[in-house]
């Protein structure tokens, strides 16, 4: 095989001229084989909708998940996203999406199908209310195991739990790179690559894959299911897990957790004076800074 | 014997590119000193003594360096963590609630095992141990955490914590790191956001004046920087303002942005949405401008005025000016 690119020099003494270029790409053939498809795992969440007044259980310090209506995380829709413009370009790279979640938020995910991932895994099990981050990111790793996943992409933060710590955990679990905070992602040639906003700053990251990355909200919105989207969700795998089929003992007491001691409901805040500007409103809201020493 | 204290909290901080000390380092080892007794980490890729002067004058009762490679994206910093807490052998490890620090932190708490805790607003020490304070859902709630046994790995949220530590006497050790091998991303490049104004950052801001939908336009939010200038403050703004191109998505205060709590926020043609009051409601002051008597912000601001804020604040701003000369 190596021989069919190989030249015979015109001129006895020097390689012929092209042969730098012919054998840098020979080379590169014999290192990366047909580059093959991408299976990226992408990590969607149900979440109470932002829009509406959340609640947490005043005795149980979980949320109240009756309270609110129940949605996709946006940053996991845009997550998703992600992924699909790689199927987009590439038909054959499997999207698959992972969550875990109560048994009720089957809907929620098969949402996910329905924009146009492949299939879904859902890890359900009644032992997981109230998990802390340590034991969701095992579980998470756990089931992201079973897959041998080139990527994994999640939303960089919660709009719930607000804790953004889930990706490095995974990255660390499984040994992967973690590449958090992508303002953009690019995939190419083994590797993905992107803009990553620090503390004064901006960053361009890369990684060989497999790598873990969360991406921000700077990044394109999902597209919505149609129709046809819906239809077909019905007939993709939907894989319910619980913990014994990922090993995992979540009453486990030798693994510290981290447990909520105490919760309380703040009190309201009231609307304080109010005026309606008549030409003076500048002023006495400036007075009003000053009277505060907030000027 | 440990030469460190039994009550050791690790604090985990960075020297940035000129090797000064990140700006979080005073308010966490304010926070450490109030739960034991303060041990910076000072992560640097250069020279870290500037920064470890610094971490001393702030309250830090010993400090390590630590040199991490440039370009290696979170691990590097992770194996110095654990060099640390295996010397230090802390009852906490506090990190600053920022992107990196949520890395580092997560990585090493599933590196160690220990139970970590994510965005505290508070700490304190009971008879079992560290507690972190949370606020959760924006404010609504305020909750605590510990961890069932052992330290717990703390991401402290910026600009909550007051308390300032005493300074110490310098007390500067070089850590040796031994390389876990883990795998790593790379950071290529870098490129600076040049602070093209003297407002302070958004982030830990004791002043915030943020622009909403009802500024109008992408011009007329100079109005709002302006009045920003006037008071000192920060700039933010809704969501809605930032979705219609206004400003920069970094100057985004909600659900979905940065969480404020200032001494002092402004809010001008803000409607209040819930998105945007769960990044916000916890400020101490609140004072709002809308031309819509019924807006919610009105319900949770401290002082309204209801009226056109193209008159109400420039007017504003003569009258503080007027004040000051």
């Amino acid at each position: 095989m190596i021989g069919s690119v190989w030249t015979r020099s015109t001129d006895g003494n020097q390689p012929p001229v092209d042969y730098e270029t012919k054998v840098s790409l020979q080379l590169e053939l014999l290192h990366e084989p047909k580059e093959s498809s991408l299976k990226i795992a992408v990590l969607v969440k149900e979440v109470p909708d932002t829009y509406g007044d959340r609640k947490l259980n005043l005795e149980t310090g979980l949320a109240d998940r009756g309270a609110s209506e129940a949605v996709l995380d946006e940053i996991g829709e845009r997550a998703l996203e992600v992924a699909l413009t790689q199927k987009d370009s590439d038909g054959d790279t499997e999207v698959t999406v992972i969550s875990m979640a109560p048994d009720t938020a089957t809907a929620t995910i098969r949402k996910g199908l329905a924009m146009g991932a492949d299939n879904a895994v859902h890890v359900a099990d009644e032992s997981l209310a109230g998990a802390d981050l340590g034991l969701t990111a095992e579980v998470l790793a756990a089931a992201l195991r079973r897959g041998e996943y080139d990527l994994v992409v999640t939303g960089n933060v919660s709009t719930d739990g607000n804790g953004g710590m889930i990706p490095a955990m995974l990255a660390e679990h499984l040994d992967y790179p973690h590449v958090t905070g992508l303002s953009t992602v690019e995939l190419a040639d083994g590797k993905v690559a992107g803009t990553r906003g620090v503390e004064g700053g901006q960053q361009q990251v890369s990684a060989e894959l497999p790598a873990v990355i969360s991406i921000t909200e700077a990044l394109p919105e999902a597209r919505f299911p149609n129709f046809k989207g819906i239809m077909a969700a019905k007939k993709k795998p939907f894989e319910v897990i619980s913990l014994s089929d990922l090993d995992i003992d979540a009453e486990d007491q030798s693994v510290a957790r981290s447990i909520m001691v105490t919760v309380a409901e703040k009190p309201p805040r009231e609307a304080g004076e109010k005026v309606v500007d008549e030409g003076n409103g500048g002023v006495e809201l400036a007075e009003y800074l000053t009277k505060n020493r907030l000027a | 014997m440990s030469e460190f204290p039994q009550d050791s909290i690790l604090v985990v901080l960075t020297a940035d590119a000129e090797g000064q000390l990140e700006k979080p380092a005073a308010e966490l080892l304010g926070g450490a000193a109030e739960i034991g007794s303060p041990v910076a980490l000072v992560l640097a890729a250069g020279s870290a003594d500037a920064a470890a002067e610094k971490a001393a004058e702030l309250g830090a009762t010993a400090t390590l360096t630590a040199a991490v490679t440039e370009g290696n994206l979170g691990t590097a910093a992770v194996d110095a963590v654990a060099a640390a807490a295996e010397l230090t052998a802390p009852d906490a490890v506090l990190v600053p609630n920022t992107l990196d620090g949520r890395d580092i932190a997560g990585r090493y708490a599933v590196r160690s095992g220990s139970a970590v805790s994510v965005d505290a607003t508070g700490l304190e020490r009971d008879s079992e141990g560290i507690v972190a304070g949370h606020s959760v859902y924006g404010g609504g709630y305020t909750a605590s955490s510990a961890p069932t046994f052992g330290a717990p790995i703390v991401t402290v949220r910026l600009g909550a914590i007051e308390a300032r530590a005493e300074a110490q006497s310098a007390n500067t050790q070089a850590l040796d790191v031994a390389d876990s091998g883990k795998r790593s991303a790379a950071i290529d490049s870098f490129e600076a956001v040049v602070e093209t104004s003297s407002r302070p950052e958004l982030r830990g801001a004791q002043k915030v004046v943020s622009g909403g939908r009802g500024v109008g336009s992408e011009e007329s939010f100079e109005l709002v920087g302006d009045f920003a200038d006037t008071l000192g403050a920060a700039v933010g703004a809704s969501r809605a303002a930032v979705d219609a191109g206004y400003i920069a998505q970094s100057h985004q205060v909600g659900q979905t942005g940065v969480s404020v709590s200032p001494q002092l926020y402004v809010a001008l043609g803000i409607s209040g949405a819930i998105q945007h009051k769960a990044g916000m409601q916890t400020s101490k002051t609140i004072v709002a401008v809308n031309k819509d008597g019924e807006a919610p912000i009105f319900d949770i601001a401290d002082f309204g005025v209801v009226g056109d804020l193209f008159k109400v604040v420039p007017q504003a701003i003569e009258s503080l000016n007027e004040n000051k000369s």
